[in-house]
């Protein structure tokens, strides 16, 4: 199950920088809504980490002490403390907690390199902010807003059916 | 009782051999320990599996007699697993019947004993001082600390515990867990139920290696058993001078009284510690050597002397 | 039976609540607790809140305390239960004798419940804990069968819990130094056990290979589900065997024996899981309610919709059957 071509292609031909600025808004929105998510990471807030949609041309470096994300081509990715990579659904449901860390990592769905306590504190602190992505992004507009909506809808509709109704999830 | 200003040396002790060794060669060991070597506490019996018990049952006397005849003290292990109703009988017939102390190594002989002298083995959690004297108030006269404890919680155990003889496990590969499944047999094709004695065939330890070949761990039956020996040589003069009273030696399958002269030189002075390493090595050869643990580190590492006085 | 439920963040614990949870337990964000990992857990006044929720809602709140006291470090121990006990705790899951003993002598009214990881494995070390410490609660080694567990029922005169479902653990819990031999970290002193510090997945070729410290845990062919590298669930290299040394890497799943558990007398159901997320636990929690009331006939279809979330594919029934010895 990856991105239907609508949503990703647009996005070879986006600037990064207008991806960035929506990007970016959704951070500073979270950040502000979710003050707690910086206790829980304590000393792990300084670390960098990546985020690889596998099924999108780029990536995202996010760099909670700063706080700062940053959305790059993956052919010019920076260097990273923790990496995670999996389709965007995976990723954005990982972030919103609809989904468990632990069951989809152990269906391999996601891979996880480097600093493993970091990515986990991470896991645990976004775990606890109950990001609720249509909502946060309910008032969102630009040119990308529809986009983005419509991605956090995919979401809901497929992802969550995916591990939580019949259709069982790919283990092997 | 001695001033803590200048603690007594500390005497060797020899904790219970984990291994499943046959009646006689149990029994000869023994034997031996009781001519040659200078350990002044023995303890004795099955700690790890129940189902055990029948090898050495027949020799248990007459090693009781010869290591007393030779002026040591002789405990008995209780089970360190105790789940079946068998084995709960097994441990309160062990608790009504001895006339000798028992080394409690599970909370079962804990109850049973309440009141009467015993000793803690190594397998029971005592990780502080408070641990320790609500032992000590139930009748626990000696206590042997788990081995993963570093320096720093033996010396304040210790301290907090005036008149309780505390022991430090310093020779053997370190029991590290111990499990109602029976991974040896499991290794061997075989279940715990039907398991044929397997870990027989295995008296030292079979080794576990990782996917890339590296020797990590050893089964010895229902227990896990460290690949390294646990060595504290160079430590003796810290552990003796922090008031540790007894130095546990851990049966391995090497020539158990010359580890004991070991030991027992350095603690007299006779012998470097630099210069018993090298001869422990030769007397059990190919098995490397650990530290970490005392010294509040991976457990499998090897700290030397040098390294481990920078250190503190 | 009651059903006692994990939460490893104030969401995960009000998801408890919500999906019908009898009590929930949770721990304090350092070292007093066995699921010391980064980034979970509570602060005083994050507890505070959950204990409040939960009472709003008739349900208990349990704080576990269940690792062992550092010798030099008690007074972390101390405040732990000070606080738990002035936040209104329903119950102190303890450990270590030396923090039993004073709670006892502190906060004599404070329920005291025996963690799992005191392993207290049969009748005589229950009564141990009963008599020293007025221990009302004991949480039974999953190491026992039903059978055991029935005839220990018999002769203690403390409540039983035992879990119900989540990760296992091979060995005898509390018991074990595994971790600490290869990381450094103990479960019983510092709460953790393969901590996520020591963890490395290297690719190599195909494969992913999972590390901890300077041990190779897991080697993982393309496609085959890769498990995080807790020591005991590794695969090793015995003689000339290569394969799951101590066990395979399963979930426990008792939910076939629920009717067995009640007839043994058993007080209270655990899940295990407090450092899993959110949405784990509000499905395994639903599920399991449901499980509670549902006859025979409808328990499968519970079961199957559970095992999505455990670790690999498989669930065991662990000791409470005995084949598994």
């Amino acid at each position: 199950m990856t991105l239907p071509l609508a949503i990703t292609a647009p996005l070879s031909f986006v600037p990064i920088i207008a991806i960035e600025s929506v990007v970016q808004r959704v951070f500073a929105r979270v950040i502000k809504t979710h003050p707690g998510l910086f206790d829980r990471l304590a000393d792990h807030a300084a670390k960098r980490y990546a985020f690889l949609p596998s099924d999108l041309p780029i990536g995202f470096l996010v760099e909670p002490a700063v706080p700062r994300i940053s959305v790059h081509r993956k052919e010019r990715a920076p260097a990273s403390d923790a990496c995670m990579e999996g389709e965007l659904v995976l990723l954005l449901a990982l972030l919103e907690g609809r989904i468990d860390g632990d069951a989809v990592f152990f269906s391999r769905d996601l891979t996880v390199s480097g600093d493993m306590e970091a990515m986990l504190a991470l896991r645990n602190a976004l775990d606890d902010c109950e990001i609720d992505l249509p909502r946060d992004l309910a008032d969102l507009s630009g040119p990308l807003a529809p986009l983005v909506r419509r991605t956090a809808e995919h979401i809901r509709e497929r992802a969550l059916g995916r591990v939580f109704k019949e259709e069982a999830p790919r283990w092997n | 009782m001695t001033l803590s200003t200048s603690p007594s040396k500390p005497v060797l002790s020899l904790g219970p051999v984990y291994y499943l060794w046959d009646g006689p060669k149990w029994r000869d060991f023994y034997f031996r320990v009781a001519d040659e070597a200078p350990i002044a506490h023995v303890t004795i019996g099955e700690a790890v599996c129940s189902k055990r018990l029948h090898f050495i049952e027949p020799h248990v006397g007459e090693v009781i007699e010869r290591l007393e005849n030779a002026g040591k003290q002789v405990s008995l292990a209780s089970l360190a697993l105790v789940t079946l109703e068998r084995e709960s009988q097994l441990v309160r017939g062990l608790v009504r019947d001895s006339a000798h102390s028992i080394e409690v190594n599970d909370l079962s002989a804990l109850h049973l004993l309440a009141g009467k002298p015993h000793s803690i083995g190594p397998l029971v959690n005592v990780y502080n001082g408070a641990t320790a004297r609500l032992l000590a108030s139930r009748g626990a006269t000696s206590i042997c600390l788990p081995p993963e404890l570093p320096m720093g919680s033996v010396r304040g155990i210790v301290d907090e515990n005036p008149g309780v003889d505390f022991e430090v496990f310093a020779f053997g590969r370190v029991p590290l867990a111990i499990s109602a499944r029976c991974a040896h047999a499991r290794s061997k094709g075989l279940i715990k139920d039907n398991c044929q004695f397997i870990c027989g065939e295995d008296p030292d330890g079979l080794t576990v290696e990782t996917l890339d070949s590296q020797p990590f761990l050893a089964l010895n039956g229902v227990q896990t058993m460290s690949h390294t020996c646990q060595a504290l040589l160079q430590e003796l003069p810290e552990l003796a001078a922090a008031g540790v009273s007894r130095i546990r030696l851990s049966p391995q399958d090497c020539d158990m009284a010359a580890v004991a002269h070991i030991f027992d030189d350095v603690i007299a002075g006779r012998r470097s510690p630099r210069e018993a390493q090298a001869t422990l090595a030769g007397i059990y050869p190919n098995r490397p050597f650990s530290n970490g643990f005392h010294h509040g580190q991976t457990g499998a590492t090897w700290i030397s002397a040098e390294a481990g006085a920078e250190a503190r | 039976m009651e059903l006692i439920c994990p939460a490893g963040t104030p969401a995960a614990f009000r998801e408890a609540v919500d999906a019908g949870a009898d009590a929930v337990y949770c721990g304090f964000r350092d070292e007093t607790n066995a699921r010391n990992f980064p980034g979970l857990n509570f602060s005083r006044d994050e507890l505070r809140t959950a204990i409040a929720y939960a009472r709003g809602r008739k349900v208990m709140t349990f704080v576990a305390i269940n690792t062992f006291m550092r010798a030099g470090q008690e007074g972390l121990w101390h405040q732990a239960v000070d606080d738990a006990a002035a936040l209104g705790a329903d119950a102190v899951i303890l450990a270590d004798f030396g923090l039993m003993a004073y709670t006892v002598e502190r906060h004599p009214k404070q329920r005291l419940h025996v963690s799992v990881q005191a392993s207290a494995s049969n009748a005589d070390a229950v009564r141990f804990l009963v008599e020293a410490f007025a221990a009302k609660r004991v949480v039974l080694p999953r190491t026992l069968t039903i059978a055991d567990i029935a005839r220990l029922a018999k002769q203690i005169d403390c409540e039983i819990e035992v879990f119900a479902f989540g990760g296992l653990c091979v060995m005898a819990e509390g018991r074990c130094s595994l971790s600490s031999y290869a990381t450094g970290k103990s479960p019983n002193m510092n709460g953790v056990c393969s901590p996520a510090s020591h963890v490395r997945y290297r690719p190599d070729g195909r494969d992913l290979v999972s590390e901890l410290g300077d041990y190779t845990i897991n080697r993982f062919p393309a496609g085959e589900a890769a498990g995080y590298p807790t020591l005991c669930k590794g695969r090793f290299d015995i003689a000339e065997e290569r394969g799951y040394a101590f066990e395979d890497p399963v979930s426990l799943d008792v939910m076939d024996h629920i009717e067995a558990l009640r007839a043994a007398g058993v007080s209270a159901l655990k899940i295990e899981g407090r450092q899993r997320g959110k949405a784990y636990v509000a499905e395994v929690v639903s599920v399991m309610r449901r499980a509670l009331t549902a006859g025979a006939t409808e328990r499968p279809a519970l079961v199957s919709r559970l095992k999505a979330l455990s670790e690999g594919q498989k669930t065991t029934t662990g000791a409470y059957e005995k084949r598994w010895r």
